[in-house]
């Protein structure tokens, strides 16, 4: 669905999502990365379950919520890849807790 | 003279729809004059808890007339339920308060007791828990958490579907709502109100004051009056989780969609129902304390609301002498109260009078000399 600009001579990193490891851009925020590679569903709702991805991509919506280094409901949109970062999709509600 | 309604409700809040609700039922012609979306509404801005422990200190049979709608809250549910397709949501399991300390936990005690020595207390059982008791029912509670107490008959709900059913259902049974209604005047000719706004007047052979705050400036219109007051009430609410509590604690609960409620400010405010971060912050750090699991979850939320409340902090039920079919309902416990008010409250102001039993909430125990 996205390409890439044929631009830019940009670092790679490489990022770990649901377990599967990802290459990114540095300075990509996590959703552009995600886009990047073809993940298009981020999460799935706590209320009926349906798949949710960025809409805003400006950190307005909460739409694009993963989970990032073990911490749940970040906004993907509002941070930025870093080399062996963890992300996870989510999947209904978070749970509580550690 | 004609009427267009046998019963003039005056607010569309939950005391109102929950009296409007019953009142149709019991076959009258009901109108209910409400404000518009921008009323000050307790309704939409409580804890939803139905809630009883440590309820009637000072006024015994405030604790029995809760008890009693907490034991109809029940039927209430299943008949919104089979009748409008609402699920209020409503569950019984039990309820905590958590002490902080030692010597909150003592606290606790001594006022539950005395609640419960005071003559003609209704019975119902309530237990005091140590650290170790309380571990067993609720494991995931903090290390600061000295005890609790507790009482089975606490419950919750979700009280913004309640006031949803009680309009649908209300509107089943016939009665007929008018929002952007604001009452100016209320006269009184040969048997009849006249309850006016800028506009027109609505006729009535009878007419129920159930407008919170507002009551405060209508009752002089039917020879009656409200001392009440606005209380100010914040909330912290997170985004949905996975489900952890399934118990309602007084000032935390997990409500049936997942999101947890964190409660609940009592401040002197006036009509201002502003948040802050200081008291907001304050019940966050408490609640914390309490649960520390819940420090990984977003808040996704906070607002504050408006008790209606009296001096002595119960329900006013009157009904007028000098303007008889002239009633008032004012409480600061809508959602615990909901099934009194439908099921009998509402059956009385039917009938035309009020029981005996409820001359005690009359506004005339505030009439008192004031002390040189």
């Amino acid at each position: 669905m996205f390409r890439r600009l044929p631009d830019a001579a940009v670092a790679v990193v490489t990022i770990a999502v649901d377990g599967l490891p990802v290459s990114a851009r540095a300075g990509d925020s996590v959703a552009a990365a995600l886009l990047a590679a073809g993940f298009q569903a981020f999460r799935t709702t706590g209320v009926s379950g349906a798949s949710r991805g960025p809409y805003c991509m400006m950190g307005v919506c909460f739409d694009c919520l993963v989970a990032i280094d073990g911490v749940g409901s970040r906004q993907a949109c509002l941070a930025q890849v870093r080399e062996g970062m963890r992300i996870e999709t989510q999947r209904g509600r978070r749970p509580v807790g550690p | 003279m004609t009427v267009e309604f046998d019963v003039a409700v005056v607010g569309g809040g939950l005391v109102g729809a929950a009296l409007a609700w019953g009142i149709a039922r019991a076959h009258q012609r009901v109108v209910v004059l409400d404000e518009g979306d921008i009323a000050h509404r307790a309704s939409r801005a409580n804890f939803a808890l139905v809630w009883v422990q440590s309820k009637g200190l000072g006024m015994p049979d405030y604790a029995a007339w809760t008890k009693q709608s907490s034991d109809a809250w029940q039927g209430l549910a299943q008949e919104l339920k089979q009748t409008t397709g609402i699920d209020v949501a409503f569950s019984r399991p039990g309820g905590f308060t958590l002490a902080l300390s030692v010597a909150e936990l003592e606290a606790r005690a001594r006022l539950l007791q005395r609640l419960h020595n005071q003559p003609n207390m209704v019975r119902y059982p309530y237990e005091i828990l140590d650290r170790d008791g309380l571990l067993k029912r609720l494991p995931q509670i903090g290390p600061e958490v000295a005890g609790a107490s507790y009482c089975p008959l606490d419950g919750q709900c979700n009280s913004l579907r309640l006031l949803y059913a009680l309009h649908v259902g209300m509107r089943q049974l016939g009665a007929e709502y008018r929002p952007s209604h604001v009452v100016h005047a209320i006269d009184y000719h040969n048997g009849v109100f006249f309850l006016r706004n800028s506009s027109t007047a609505v006729r009535a052979e009878k007419v129920v004051l159930a407008a919170g705050i507002g009551n405060a400036r209508l009752a002089p219109m039917v020879g009656l009056r409200a001392p009440v007051r606005p209380q100010r009430g914040q909330i912290v609410v997170t985004e949905r989780a996975e489900r952890f509590l399934d118990h309602p604690l007084v000032t935390i609960r997990q409500t049936d969609e997942g999101t947890v409620m964190l409660g609940d400010s009592a401040e002197e405010a006036g009509l201002d129902d502003g948040v802050g971060l200081g008291v907001t912050s304050a019940i966050a750090s408490r609640a914390v304390r309490m649960f520390p699991l819940l420090k990984s979850l977003n808040v996704v939320r906070t607002w504050a609301g408006l008790r209606v409340m009296t001096q002595d902090g119960f329900p006013i039920y009157d009904e007028s002498s000098s303007r008889p079919g002239a009633f008032l309902a004012t409480c600061h416990s809508g959602v615990t109260l909901a099934a009194a008010h439908a099921l009998v409250l509402a059956p009385m102001i039917a009938a035309g009078s009020l029981s005996a039993d409820l001359d005690v909430f009359s506004a005339r125990r505030f009439d008192v000399q004031t002390a040189a």
